[in-house]
């Protein structure tokens, strides 16, 4: 494993490495939230109080934070996915496959970003009020 | 201009591991790899060992990691890499001494793939005419010169040195879409096994780093949808 992780860290990979990389770590990220979530819902039957608890966390500044993230490697992975499947079952497109790469962040961005915002809005919903206020719209 | 090259060097009888040594070097800008190599083995330090041949980008005997990634070193220019320039040998390889590896397991498997045309029909009096499209279909694979810079790219075959690997796969590609050849299930055959087509994931280190160009992540993939068509 020493010797794998040696290699790829060291070899100058260009985009093909990081978009590979980067599913492998957002498929984890997934992995450990699906866990995750199967523990939180036995947690209803078993004990309500601690998912309540969890609940409250979730809603928390850093669970919302957290939130962003799953939602980031969600739909990396998706977009990502989507890139190989392209690939996989069109195999001229491989010449394209950075131009792929870009378009998927492209599109990334244009859901993430209001996405995240929409997670985040209790964070800063006072302030974008008095904001909007102050800007005379209400 | 002077060029410090830094040599990763393993000589098996004296070293317990590969160490750095730095050698300064006149050279041109249009000088490749391969010269300033020479200049160190023929002026300062002929204990040096590497292997090359035609000094063309033809024979593909010098493949090795220079500056972080692997290329033909009489195909890279000096003023392509700048002042400094390291050279280690073709990662995931065992090392024999210095830039050497042992590339047997890499021809086996060369050999595994069967490169070479099948035909059982009776010899034909004049030649097996192809028209020119059924020719371009398996142009770009005729391009491999066997380097192994592709194979020893890939994060796949690092991760598991059972893996087949880019270049056979190549050599397969060739032979498997010409219309000519009558081997083409039997390689499929060989490329379906979980040392075959299925352990690449499509990371494109080996288009990066094949010499000729040639679009190996695409032939690798028109192989494996081969595979799937031919069991459908």
């Amino acid at each position: 494993m020493r010797r794998y992780l040696g290699l790829l860290f060291t070899y100058r990979s260009r985009e093909g490495t990081v978009a590979w990389l980067f599913h492998r770590i957002s498929g984890l990220a997934i992995w450990a939230f699906l866990v995750l979530h199967v523990l939180d819902i036995y947690l209803v039957g078993d004990n309500p109080g601690a998912y309540d608890d969890i609940l409250r966390f979730y809603a928390s500044p850093v669970g919302r934070v957290l939130e962003v993230l799953l939602g980031a490697a969600l739909l990396y992975h998706a977009l990502n996915g989507l890139r190989i499947v392209i690939i996989d079952l069109w195999p001229s497109m491989a010449q394209y496959h950075k131009v792929l790469w870009r378009a998927s962040w492209v599109i990334f961005i244009l859901l993430g970003l209001p996405g995240a915002a929409i997670i985040l809005l209790p964070l800063y919903r006072d302030s974008l009020t008095s904001l909007l206020h102050t800007l005379g719209i209400n | 201009m002077q060029v410090d090259l830094r040599i990763l060097r393993y000589d098996p009888e004296r070293d317990k591991k590969p160490h750095w040594e730095t050698y300064r070097v006149e050279s041109a800008p249009m000088d490749r790899v391969l010269d300033v190599l020479n200049a160190v083995k023929w002026e300062k330090d002929g204990t040096l060992t590497y292997r090359r041949s035609c000094a063309h980008g033809v024979c593909g005997s010098d493949a090795m990691l220079i500056n972080g990634r692997n290329r033909l070193a009489c195909k890279i220019r000096v003023d392509q890499l700048g002042k400094k320039i390291s050279v280690a040998p073709l990662p995931g390889f065992a090392v024999i001494k210095d830039l050497v590896v042992d590339m047997e397991d890499f021809f086996a498997k060369y050999r595994s793939v069967h490169p070479y045309q099948i035909d059982e029909r009776p010899m034909p009096v004049t030649e097996r005419l192809q028209s020119p499209e059924d020719r371009a279909r398996y142009d770009d694979t005729t391009k491999c010169i066997l380097c192994a810079a592709c194979t020893s790219s890939c994060p796949s075959f690092w991760a598991k040195d059972t893996y087949v690997g880019p270049a056979a796969i190549v050599q397969a590609h060739r032979f498997i879409f010409d219309t000519r050849d009558e081997g083409s299930d039997e390689r499929l055959e060989i490329l379906a096994d979980a040392d075959g087509v299925w352990r690449c994931r499509t990371i494109f280190n080996c288009t990066e780093a094949c010499p000729r160009g040639i679009d190996i992540t695409r032939a690798i993939l028109e192989v494996s949808s081969a595979i799937v068509e031919r069991s459908v």
